[in-house]
């Protein structure tokens, strides 16, 4: 397909702006550089993106399983309500009495999402996910250093954990001990009985786990990390599993972020916005990001803790994500909530159990929200991988689940169906995944050639890395 | 209470048959009975879609909506063209993940393929990511990319967004960089003071353009400083002020960083909007954050993939460039459309808008006896004198009461803007307004 600056001809174009109304101004030095902007008709435009848009799967085209994402359906009300002007057309720097409905709005999500994180207070300022990790793990530090105590400069990141952890544990300038999981994919008590000492700041921890398993011990596991005088920091990227269940701050975590954009249903734009609400316990408050949105005598304002670790961006967040949080928790309250969480493990578990008799479980047992198969077995007999079976997928017109995560399971597919997946659906759905790997032993081939009918074939990605071609280049 | 469940008591009853358990709660037996929620949440009970419309609905009321808006400092009310929304509301869009999937995944990857080339021709640099969470986070990560053992120091100007400045500091107080505040001198930069202060551990320097106080920086003259010194020089820009100013690859730039918001997207009280970032070729590999790169297919046909993932925290983990995910990829879209929408002559024309109402507001304002607190050049935000803080209250509750959001209260004055947004009729009624006040 063309590109955008492929198409048009120079001196085509939409007539969007007025004629000037006041004497036209010069500068003193004006750019020299041409600017190859699109000249295209506003029907070539509109064409073209639409054409763009055809080549997407989202949520609404089909099942998208992707462990570890929570691709759960996102409701239409929650992009109506953000959309509403008196939303999207105030100035962040409005005067607080002009903006009592954002602050409202804010506060109100925040009660309502410290409830089911038990925690006592959150912030909206993190963007996204690895933000929030950003966030907590500055809460940790912050809390160290106010005590005086800076021999604590490691943070203890399982061998499971998302890339993000030991990726922000490091940005926040502490040394990365990594842990192995024991063989049941939960935390290792005893190497992390090891790993702790009078060095430790805290721990990252994900729970349930990423390979889909709620780790029994997490009491124990805080305990023996706030005993060596770590904080510990709760991963909500599988929130969904357990939420109006069992809350982080039950578990004994001390501060947490959770993505929106995953647990609480607002979509994913094709890879952001997305927002990554932090939590935390009363004793961490005064470090959180400034300023927090509070109550006051008239309404609702801001406060700046006395011991922030500062701005993490700028103004409020990503505002229009948080009212579609925003509407979702008030639609489903307090008994959709566990609702859906329970009816994302009763799917999970569901197409387990349909899905065991042929793919090899990693961890055969009750699992949370996701589960992970291992195509090990099926490679060595047949030579198909598990990105063979993703490809297939693709042609039978699924969005395949996450492959290759968690590290520490070779050829893993991670499946995440959500609780917003019907019966039937996750029936045809298993009838596939149970075809292509009766497809893998018969036909291998036709799984290596895969998919065959996209818009495009298997894209050469060395190749990208090597060449490099990173924008379009004009004449 | 509202639910997307679909799953009925019927279908219910034959999944937990098929998993081999009897109730819903059994799926929780690996969390401790001391640990589960015994109660529930204390939280209302769910609603109707016709109630949660009404109440979510009703804080919207409780915001106000200016009809003209005469502030910006670091969000900007532009106009924004119809095919913006319309396209991306789009829901195959609006509800796909990030393109991992390549094969089904062309329309977002050409689409910030697309993004990636109009950032790089508005900014004049060789490559740029695929976003960063807004401009002043895109600001912070530029430091690491510049610092290395020996040059450990960062330096941002005093004549930055107090904001940015801010996000930079806490990122800096992260990874335990010191971070330096170059003074301002009469609304700009300080030169002389920039080039006292650089020595042999600076790593780079941050600038605005045009800096928070609307004026326009010498930056060509002040990357000659800092490159003199050895260091990098990063710019952070205004989009649509790069269509007129000389870009930054013109005046030096290794690093030109900004917020898109002024590129197609709401206020919306302060997000989501869009960190850009883009660099010289030979600092490819230094940049944080997807990138997508152009490829073929096994037949031939060009593609799109994410690509130099090597970089990423997914690949490296804790020796990535940094731990960025998730990024503003709808944002960077409607960024794009913006651009195609306006092209070349839709962005210059925008920009010659705003910079001609701004100075005929200022000139306007001058006449009624304010006084430009700086002289130097500027492009669509300037300060007045308002050293009484009695005084900018009357002037702003004045605007105010004719639906007129008024400029930011700054340190002994107000900082106005004016976009293309603002009429000649309008500005001569602020202009009233205020000279009733003064």
């Amino acid at each position: 397909m063309k590109l955008i600056f492929e198409k048009g001809t120079p001196g085509r174009g939409l007539s969007l702006m007025p004629e000037c109304d006041v004497p036209e101004v010069r500068l003193d030095s004006e750019r020299s550089t041409p600017l190859h902007l699109p000249h295209v008709s506003e029907n070539e435009l509109t064409r073209h993106y639409t054409a763009l848009c055809k080549r997407l799967f989202g949520v609404n085209d089909g099942f998208y399983p992707l462990g570890s994402c929570t691709m759960k359906y996102n409701p239409k009300i929650d992009e109506d309500m953000a959309a509403l002007p008196g939303f999207t057309s105030v100035h962040p720097l409005q005067p607080a009495e002009t903006v009592q409905g954002s602050l409202e709005a804010l506060h109100l999500l925040g009660e309502e999402l410290g409830e089911i994180f038990g925690m006592d207070t959150v912030s909206f300022q993190p963007a996204a996910g690895a933000h929030g990790e950003l966030t907590g793990v500055l809460l940790i530090k912050a809390y160290h250093l106010d005590r005086g105590d800076t021999a604590r400069t490691k943070i203890i990141v399982p061998d499971s954990a998302h890339g993000t952890n030991p990726a922000t544990a490091a940005m926040c300038g502490f040394q990365v001990v990594n842990i192995p999981s024991a063989p049941d994919g939960c935390v290792d008590l005893d190497a992390l009985r090891a790993a702790v000492g009078p060095d430790t700041a805290g721990l990252m921890l994900t729970n349930p786990n990423t390979v889909g398993i709620f780790d029994k011990n997490s009491l124990e596991i805080t305990k023996i990390v706030h005993d060596a005088g770590g904080l510990c920091y709760y991963d909500g990227a599988n929130l969904n599993a357990v939420m109006g269940v069992v809350r982080p701050g039950d578990m004994g975590f001390d501060c947490i972020h959770s993505n929106l954009h995953k647990t609480f249903a607002t979509p994913h734009g094709g890879g952001g916005p997305g927002a990554g609400a932090v939590g935390c316990k009363d004793f961490l408050r005064k470090y959180m990001p400034a300023p927090l949105i509070v109550r006051t005598s008239g309404g609702f304002g801001y406060e700046y803790p006395e011991k922030s670790i500062g701005r993490v961006k700028m103004f409020n967040g990503n505002f229009s994500v948080c009212i579609k949080a925003l509407t979702y928790v008030l639609t489903l309250g307090k008994a959709g909530i566990p609702e859906a969480a329970m009816n994302a493990v009763l799917n999970a578990n569901y197409m387990m159990s349909r899905l065991k008799s042929k793919f090899e479980m990693a961890y055969d047992e009750i699992c949370m929200h996701e589960f992970v198969m291992t195509l090990v077995g099926l490679h060595k007999d047949t030579g198909v991988s598990a990105l063979d079976i993703a490809k297939g997928m693709l042609d039978n017109n699924l969005h395949p689940p996450t492959m290759y995560f968690p590290l520490i399971v070779h050829e893993a597919l991670m499946v995440e169906p959500c609780e917003t997946e019907s019966k039937e659906l996750m029936d045809e759905v298993c009838d596939i995944y149970l075809k292509l790997y009766e497809q893998a032993y018969s036909d291998p081939q036709s799984l290596h050639d895969a998919p065959t009918r996209t818009p495009v074939r298997r894209l050469d990605e060395v190749g990208a890395a090597r060449n490099m071609i990173l924008r379009y280049k004009f004449e | 209470m509202g639910s997307y469940v679909p799953t009925t008591a019927a279908e219910r009853e034959q999944m937990l048959a098929s998993v081999g358990i009897k109730k819903l709660e059994e799926l929780y037996a690996s969390v401790p009975e001391s640990m589960l929620l015994k109660n529930g949440l204390k939280l209302p009970e769910g609603m109707s879609e016709l109630e949660v419309r009404e109440a979510v609905t009703e804080l919207a009321e409780k915001n106000r909506v200016f009809k003209t808006v005469l502030r910006g400092a670091g969000a900007y009310r532009h106009f924004i063209p119809a095919v913006v929304r319309s396209i991306t509301s789009r829901e195959e869009l609006v509800t796909c993940y990030t393109p991992y999937q390549a094969e089904i995944s062309q329309g977002v990857l050409q689409g910030i393929f697309e993004f990636q080339t109009m950032i790089c021709e508005l900014t004049g640099m060789d490559v740029s990511n695929a976003s960063h969470y807004d401009g002043a986070t895109a600001a912070a990560e530029t430091i690491p990319m510049c610092k290395d053992r020996k040059r450990a120091k960062a330096y941002v100007s005093g004549a930055a967004h107090p904001q940015v400045i801010e996000v930079m500091q806490t990122y800096c107080f992260a990874s335990g960089t010191e971070l330096v505040v170059v003074p301002a001198k009469d609304g700009r930069t300080d030169a002389d003071a920039l080039k006292s202060m650089l020595g042999e551990d600076a790593a780079m320097l941050y600038i605005q353009q045009p800096n928070y106080f609307g004026q326009i920086e010498d930056a060509a003259a002040i990357g000659e400083i800092v490159h003199a010194a050895g260091a990098k020089f990063v710019m952070g820009v205004n989009p649509i002020a790069c269509a007129l100013l000389p870009s930054p690859a013109e005046c030096g730039a290794d690093i030109a960083v900004g917020d898109g918001q002024p590129l197609g997207l709401d206020i919306a009280f302060g997000g989501p909007y869009l960190g850009f970032m883009a660099t010289t070729g030979a600092m490819t590999r230094k940049l944080p954050g997807r990138i997508v790169g152009e490829t073929t297919d096994v037949n031939g046909e060009r593609g799109y993939v994410l690509t130099l993932s090597a970089r990423e925290q997914h690949i490296r983990r804790e020796k990535a460039s940094s731990n960025i995910c998730s990024n503003q990829a709808l944002c960077a879209f409607a960024a794009g459309v913006y651009m195609s929408a306006m092209g070349e002559q839709g962005m210059r024309q925008c920009a010659r808008l705003c910079l001609s109402k701004a100075h005929y507001f200022a000139a306007e304002l001058e006449k009624i006896g304010c006084r430009l607190k700086y002289r130097g050049e500027f492009f669509h935000e300037f300060v007045t004198e308002c050293s009484c803080p009695n005084c900018r209250k009357k002037i702003l509750d004045a605007l105010a009461a004719e639906n007129i959001l008024g400029g930011a209260e700054v340190e002994d004055g107000i900082l106005w803007c004016v976009t293309e947004t603002v009429s000649k009729a309008q500005l001569d009624k602020a202009v009233a307004v205020i000279k009733e006040v003064l």
